[in-house]
């Protein structure tokens, strides 16, 4: 029997003010993209605690998206600022502990811009199928646990 | 146990025609802790909810998903389908089968896949929702209006007439703003003292209004409902009860030559003071800066004179702290002098004024009684240009926006001189004319067509003095950009309307957004143009942009009416989806260690510090404590935490980790 | 002091006296000037009406020679090849893509570090109030400071503060001794490269600048820019058909203002070859509508 062509699976992290809404108005729009995502909600990406992220490779996400609102427009002021500097540390710490960081993607996409999420999905879709099942950081996450 | 119950929603044929609901219901019947799974064509319905009802009941439900629209859509709905049934709200979440689901996906195995998916993540979240139960916090009935000027009267009026208290702080010695100053106000002409002065005298014998002028908010703290005000009443060297307003004392003042502010320093003013005749109160203020007396110790004439003895020199400022349960800011705006512009002269023509300037000429208690008589001899222009646009619209100038009112002030100024001055020649170099209001269009036409007022598309390059005449350089971009030069007696510049001095400091000490301009900042442009992002703060008038008198008085009384709800009750009811830091039995307490860096990344300022101690007062250790009244529930305070000894109520870690650990099962 | 200078195609053609009376006041003042090597062409406004890379490279390229001469700033007289040298700079700093384009171009390597200064700049810097005090002269005229469009704007690049009324100029005339008036034309246009192509339009705006000067009663026009310079003075005859009027009034460089304040003889200035005569009559006056009473010959020399 043939196996199934490898489909990743991605977590999306995003912000209920502009991401989510972002992705509503892709809804109601109509515009197509891959199914591989799936969606979790938080009020505001300040709230997303990375390791978190580290978990979901450890667990076998193939791939890891983070997207809020553009910045100076968080609906709570600065939380978007937060995420953003913790991308930034996050990134390096990450890519220290083995992560491909081409896993994972860091976009803003504000809740008018709902072709903007599509093009975010499926791009990310995209580059993570072609770099395969991400195994080695699972691998590495289970020999030393 | 959990006993969650799930209804699949076909939202008609929105979802079904791509998902297949029915094996979607299906497969999620069997995840353990699912006690009811099933799919219908319309849950948001009446018998949709119902089915919800029944299965509550009688299935005994611990927590209840709903997959249909999005939870921005009907949470709302299915919650409150579950409160009235008796099952805590928020143990009910919604799964999003449409706008991420059937609406962007084709018809096939992957997206009823995916269906499930979302199912099932949200299923493994409810069980671990928590109810949660809303939170009060007490209101105290007393609004504090800052500003005296046409918005905060009508604020504070409005909020007085309804029985509620008001506390009203002003900066100048007297209420009234920018609309004492005026002639008269267009479109309809009317004389602005005759209409502000009775609203100004409410004010000051209002039983519900307390006004302290001369007067500036010094700190706020707190939150909404339970605001504490501290005002710094400043030094008038009056005893306003015993001083009877007579005036003798500025009579007797020997420094009589201060520019008037309220004349715009085109009339005088001494150093005891009344700002105008109708001020209120109608109490004078010694100017410190400029009083003989406090200079060098010498004078004090109106003391002698004051027949009420009411001159104290030795009256210190007083601090009063006043409790308030909200705040409405209506500080105002300013205009641009005219020393901004130097292709305008620099501020160096004495004939070249800013409109503000020359409504204080037309006015009949102005520095000239009413007749516009240059600044430089006395003599009536018969040849007036004015500017519009005189640094708003300009990035050049830093101010890219438009400032409202100058359309029509300046048609307004344009008739006024004309009735005056009946052979004289009035020019109006424009680049728009914005009269988009009730009658509006119709007063610019007027001045046009009735009073001959000369129209000329076209900026103005450069005013420059020759030969006691002004000489004014634009362009009549109508005719094909032809030069256009007039020799005018006075040139009058429509300046850009800016925000008040000292915006940014109150903005700061208020903790209420501000834009570049320091213009107050609305929580919403459109939907919510009086609250700030600070819960319990109001805008009102042209402190958060330039405005006329109706859209400033709409939006005082809007703000009032923001007010008025918040006090609608004895007691704030707020959604608990906001942060709590743990708490423990003794001799844990909490797992918090105090280092308060949620504090630091809190945009709202809702985390506190509370000591924990023993009966005997012995500290044991500062731990962090989240102020309901205050906290948005953003959850940066959650991700921050080293110890994870705060957590999101609704978005807590075990939730939002079943979540994710669900996707991956 | 010591500082860079790119002299420009003017300096040594149509206002070669701007470049003597500049080298000749420059020692006094205790500027030592570092010339450019082998400077090319700025492209002045031919270069940016044609192609924007040319426009770009050609300033860059001095830029990038005065880059390789270590110079940290470099002064330049003419205010067009200022505007230019200092709008490719803004502009390379601003690109990153433009610059790989133009470094590409010069083939030379180019890394923005020269800052580029105009004469009055300079000048300010040196010609103190202290320095003045020791001047042999006092040039006690009144004159009125034309500045022109290229010193002062576009703000994005020159950043001026006063540029509707800049007065560095009439404080450098000020300390030789100058009551300079306050006039109209400060930073009204000459008629700039029309003064090629369309000489009617240089003389009715020449005439404006001019009238106005004259009504104020100034005794001559200061300027910095030997565009200005010939539009005003060259073209003194295009001036008058326009404006049906006779102007004897004499457009004087601000080096040759300072040079005679500094004693220096009218031939070291250039004086001599104006178009409008100046004469320099007596121990320290410039007078207007004077005819040519210059110690040598008369103008219209090369």
């Amino acid at each position: 029997m043939m196996e199934a062509p490898f489909e990743p699976k991605i977590i999306a992290f995003v912000c209920n003010w502009c991401t989510y809404a972002g992705a509503d108005l892709t809804g109601t729009s109509r515009i197509k993209y891959a199914t591989n995502v799936r969606i979790v909600r938080f009020p505001c990406t300040g709230r997303i605690d990375y390791n978190l992220l580290l978990r979901a490779f450890a667990q076998g996400a193939d791939g890891v998206i983070v997207s809020g609102c553009h910045p100076n427009d968080c609906h709570y002021t600065s939380g978007n600022f937060h995420a953003r500097r913790r991308w930034i540390v996050f990134r390096q710490m990450m890519e220290y502990m083995g992560v491909d960081m081409r896993r994972v993607k860091f976009s803003w996409v504000s809740a008018a811009e709902g072709a903007k999420w599509a093009e975010v999905v499926n791009s990310a879709v995209k580059e993570i199928r072609e770099l395969g099942p991400s195994e080695a950081f699972q691998t590495m996450a289970r020999e030393v646990a | 146990m959990s006993r969650i119950g799930v209804f699949i929603c076909h939202c008609g044929e929105n979802i079904s025609s791509t998902v297949d609901c029915e094996k979607v219901a299906k497969t999620i019947a069997h995840i353990p802790g699912v006690a009811h799974s099933v799919d219908y064509k319309y849950m948001c319905s009446d018998p949709g909810q119902n089915l919800i009802r029944r299965a509550i009941k009688e299935k005994n439900l611990t927590g209840v998903v709903v997959a249909a629209c999005s939870p921005r859509m009907h949470e709302p709905t299915f919650r409150r389908t579950c409160a009235e049934t008796g099952l805590n709200p928020f143990l009910c979440e919604m799964a999003n089968l449409r706008e991420h689901c059937s609406w962007v996906h084709a018809k096939g195995d992957a997206t009823t896949e995916k269906a499930a998916g979302l199912v099932s993540m949200m299923v493994e979240k409810v069980k671990r929702n928590k109810p949660l139960f809303p939170i009060k916090v007490p209101v105290t009935k007393t609004a504090l209006v800052i500003g005296g000027g046409i918005a905060g009267i009508q604020a504070a009026l409005d909020i007085a007439n309804a029985a509620q208290k008001v506390v009203m702080v002003e900066r100048e010695p007297s209420i009234g703003g920018h609309m004492s100053q005026l002639s008269e106000t267009f479109p309809t002409l009317d004389c602005s003292q005759c209409i502000l002065t009775p609203r100004m005298v409410e004010i000051a014998q209002h039983p519900n209004i307390t006004l302290y002028t001369y007067a500036e908010v010094e700190s706020l703290t707190g939150f909404i409902g339970n605001f504490t005000a501290r005002i710094r009443k400043k030094a008038k060297s009056i005893d306003e009860k015993a001083c009877t307003g007579c005036g003798e004392c500025a009579t007797a003042c020997p420094i009589k030559k201060i520019p008037s502010e309220f004349n715009t320093g085109l009339g005088l003013r001494s150093a005891i003071y009344i700002p105008f005749p109708q001020a209120v109160p109608n109490k004078p203020v010694i100017d410190r800066s400029r009083c003989s007396y406090f200079k060098n110790g010498k004078c004090k004439f109106c003391q002698t004179k004051c027949p009420a003895n009411a001159i104290h020199f030795d009256q210190q400022d007083e601090l009063i702290d006043v409790e308030v349960g909200s705040v409405v800011v209506a500080t105002g705006f300013n205009i641009k002098e005219t020393s901004f512009f130097p292709e305008y002269g620099y501020g160096k023509y004495k004939d070249v004024l800013t409109g503000l300037q020359f409504e204080r000429l037309l006015s009949a208690s102005g520095p000239t009684l009413g007749e516009p008589r240059r600044p430089s001899d006395g003599a009536v222009p018969k040849k007036i240009v004015f500017i519009a646009c005189a640094g708003s619209r300009d990035p050049a100038k830093g101010i890219e926006y438009c400032s409202k009112i100058c359309c029509m002030y300046t048609a307004k100024h344009a008739m006024l001189y004309k009735h005056k001055v009946h052979d004289g020649d009035a020019y109006v170099f424009y680049m728009d004319i914005r009269a988009g209001g009730k009658g509006y269009d119709e007063f610019v036409r007027r001045a046009i067509e009735e009073d001959g007022v000369n129209y000329i598309r076209g900026r103005v390059s450069r005013v420059f003095e020759r030969g006691g005449k002004l000489i004014v350089r634009g362009a009549d971009t109508l005719l094909g950009a032809q030069p256009v030069e007039i020799e005018a007696d006075m040139v009058v510049l429509a300046t850009a309307g800016v925000a008040n001095e000292g915006a940014e400091e109150l903005a700061q000490k208020l903790h209420v957004s501000y834009d570049a301009h320091h213009f107050f900042s609305e929580a919403h442009p459109k939907l919510r143009p009086v609250e700030t992002n600070t819960a319990g703060i109001f805008l009102a008038g042209a402190c958060q942009a330039p405005k006329d008198i109706p859209d400033s008085v709409g939006q005082a009384s809007a703000a009032a009416s923001k007010v008025l709800g918040l006090f609608s009750a004895d007691e704030l009811t707020r959604e608990p989806l906001i942060a709590v830091v743990n708490r423990f039995a003794p001799p844990v307490f909490s797992t918090c260690v105090g280092c308060f860096t949620c504090q630091t990344a809190c945009p709202y300022n809702a985390i506190e510090q509370e000591e924990i101690k023993t009966r005997d007062g012995k500290l044991i250790k500062t731990v962090a404590k989240v102020n309901s009244g205050l906290c948005q529930g953003c959850g940066t305070c959650v991700a921050f935490c080293r110890s994870k000894s705060i957590d999101l109520q609704g978005y807590s870690n075990e939730q939002v980790y079943a979540e994710v650990m669900e996707v991956l099962a | 002091m010591k500082i860079g200078l790119y002299p420009g195609c003017s300096l040594e053609g149509s206002s070669r006296e701007y470049a003597e009376s500049l080298r000749a006041i420059a020692p006094k003042l205790g500027l030592e000037l570092e010339e450019v090597e082998g400077w090319n062409c700025c492209g002045a406004s031919s270069a940016h009406s044609l192609d924007h890379v040319l426009s770009l490279a050609l300033p860059a390229k001095i830029l990038a020679q005065a880059e390789a001469q270590r110079m940290d700033e470099l002064m330049v007289p003419c205010a067009a090849c200022f505007n230019r040298l200092a709008s490719t700079r803004t502009e390379l700093a601003a690109d990153a893509s433009a610059r790989t384009t133009v470094t590409g171009t010069i083939n030379m390597p180019y890394a923005g570090t020269t800052v580029v200064r105009n004469i009055l700049d300079v000048l300010n810097r040196v010609l103190t109030a202290e320095a003045a005090k020791s001047f042999p002269k006092i040039f006690s005229h009144k004159v009125v400071c034309y500045y022109g469009c290229l010193l002062v704007r576009p703000k994005s690049v020159i950043h001026h503060e006063r540029m509707e009324d800049p007065m560095e100029m009439d404080d450098l005339m000020k300390r030789i001794g100058a009551t300079p008036l306050d006039w109209a034309m400060k930073t009204e246009c000459c008629g700039a490269s029309f003064s090629i192509t369309r000489t009617d339009i240089v003389g009715h705006l020449g005439g404006k600048i001019l009238e106005d000067a004259v009504e104020r009663g100034a005794e001559a026009v200061i300027v910095a820019c030997p565009m200005c310079h010939s539009n005003l003075d060259m073209r003194r005859k295009e001036i008058e058909r326009a404006t049906k009027k006779k102007f004897s009034i004499p457009i004087l460089y601000i080096t040759q203002a300072i040079g005679i304040a500094l004693g220096l003889e009218p031939k070291a200035l250039g004086l001599q070859r104006h178009f409008v005569p100046v004469a320099v009559e007596g121990k320290n006056k410039v007078q207007q509508n004077a005819p040519i009473r210059v110690t040598a010959a008369v103008s219209l020399e090369k």
